[in-house]
């Protein structure tokens, strides 16, 4: 009981904060915007081009705005010394690793919905028949990258060059789930049934778990450094 | 008073790539009693206290709080010590009662609304309890980060440059709260440049100078000038 609420308090504060700031919403929103341009402006009106593409760039903005979003993950604790303060906390400190990857799975589906709608306005495609699976493929792969991502952050909170290890660590473990979504978004989009990349979606279930358990059991030791 | 042993070091040496900032350092500290940590920039008072925190792991040596050692017994160690540095602990964006509240559960203490206010009654914060911290001063934010040690009730207290950025009103709220912790047996190792508040507290001044202990002595007796003359003496010699 405890360790969940542990867990929660951590995922709260995440929240609250981010809220009153937005710091973090606001950087990826603006981030998302400019991405859509330059796809706007290179794929300009051919639908053919657009329909091929659309899944890789969709993902594209994804990850990348989640980089910048998982970059800043310990930034909150930098400031007055506070992962300090968590490391002094008595208590398995998988808890805090679980409150902070609820907290950015949160913050990533957040900034996914506004990319999908902005996508879908920008260049005028029908998603709202696709939403039900596409929306089950976003949480699967959301949640596998935020759980690496989250603990890479943790790993290069301390790191001088932080900004170049981060997406340097995170991108090549990412392949997996990039190339997995990229798919099952693909044939989503395209109106076949999820059964048809049922192996793309075991892909995703299984990074997620192997994720997650790896940053439960290692987030302490790479806590205390 | 028991004369119980709440912080016990011995042959303590840290090292970072190479350079030695503590060398040999061995320092007691018996329950109810306050310890004034001095010495010049770099000479070890803020790696001292972070590995009797725990934050730090010593390159050699024997760091112990409550006879359970800060490396091996690091868990057991943390739910004894009250840990204050430099930045407070504190998030800017969440309220008073907010950070507060998000420590005792992380604390794994229990959360009880009416609790949170009387402590933050107690460091003379209840009025701001729903603003944000990012508007306190910095002696406001000091205070709210010694609330937390009302409801952990801490064993011992580790404090770094605890008058730092305190005014005068909030030096004599904090000089009230040292005494009263030491006086329910608490032991208190602090590192200070005041002569003044921070030896208004100490029961010995320790000099760290040169990575060892150069001094420990009472300061029963002693005016601030005559610290100031032994500080000079062995603090600036010896770093």
């Amino acid at each position: 009981m405890t360790y969940a609420r542990r867990a929660w308090i951590v995922l709260w504060k995440d929240v609250v904060t981010e809220r009153r700031s937005k710091e973090t919403l606001n950087a990826l929103f603006f981030f998302a915007l400019l991405l859509l341009f330059v796809f706007q402006f290179t794929l300009g009106g051919d639908r053919e081009r657009l329909g091929a593409a659309l899944p890789g760039l969709l993902w594209l903005g994804f990850i990348l705005s989640g980089i910048l979003g998982l970059g800043r993950t310990f930034l909150a604790e930098r400031e007055n010394d506070c992962l300090e303060g968590l490391l002094l906390s008595p208590g398995d400190k998988s808890a805090i690793y679980l409150g902070k990857v609820a907290g950015n799975v949160a913050l990533m589906l957040t900034v996914e919905a506004m990319l999908l709608a902005l996508f879908a306005l920008f260049f005028n495609v029908d998603v709202a028949g696709a939403l039900p699976p596409l929306a089950g493929v976003m949480v699967l792969g959301t949640v596998g990258f935020a759980a690496i991502g989250t603990l890479f952050a943790a790993m290069t909170a301390h790191v001088r060059a932080r900004e170049l290890l981060f997406p340097v660590l995170l991108l090549p473990v990412q392949v997996p789930i990039l190339l997995a979504c990229v798919k099952a978004t693909e044939a989503v989009l395209l109106g076949e049934p999820l059964s048809a990349v049922a192996h793309w979606l075991k892909l995703l279930a299984a990074a997620d778990v192997i994720f997650v358990v790896a940053g439960v059991l290692t987030f302490d030791a790479i806590l205390e450094g | 008073m028991t004369t119980e042993t709440a912080i016990r070091v011995s042959g303590l040496r840290k090292a970072y790539a190479g350079h030695l900032v503590l060398d040999d350092v061995t320092l007691e500290v018996q329950a109810g009693e306050a310890v004034a940590l001095l010495g010049a920039n770099g000479a070890g008072k803020t790696t001292l206290l972070k590995i009797l925190g725990t934050l730090v792991r010593p390159t050699r040596g024997e760091p112990r709080v409550a006879g359970l050692h800060c490396v091996r017994d690091a868990e057991a160690v943390r739910r004894l010590v009250g840990v204050l540095g430099h930045g407070n602990f504190v998030y800017e964006d969440l309220t008073a009662f907010e950070n507060l509240k998000f420590w005792t559960v992380l604390g794994g203490h229990r959360v009880d609304a009416g609790a949170l206010r009387a402590a933050l009654a107690q460091v003379d914060l209840d009025r701001f309890a729903d603003e944000r911290v990012r508007t306190f001063s910095a002696g406001m934010k000091r205070r709210l980060a010694l609330a937390r040690f009302v409801l952990s009730r801490p064993r011992v207290l580790l404090l770094d440059e605890p008058f730092a950025s305190l005014d005068r009103r909030a030096g004599k709220w904090l000089d009230d709260y040292l005494h009263a912790f030491k006086a329910g047996g608490g032991a208190i190792l602090m590192s200070t440049h005041s002569f003044g508040r921070g030896l208004g507290v100490a029961d010995r001044a320790a000099i760290l100078a040169g990575g060892r202990i150069a001094l420990d002595t009472p300061v029963a007796g002693l005016g601030a000038d005559d610290v100031r003359r032994l500080y000079d003496l062995h603090a600036e010699d010896g770093a």
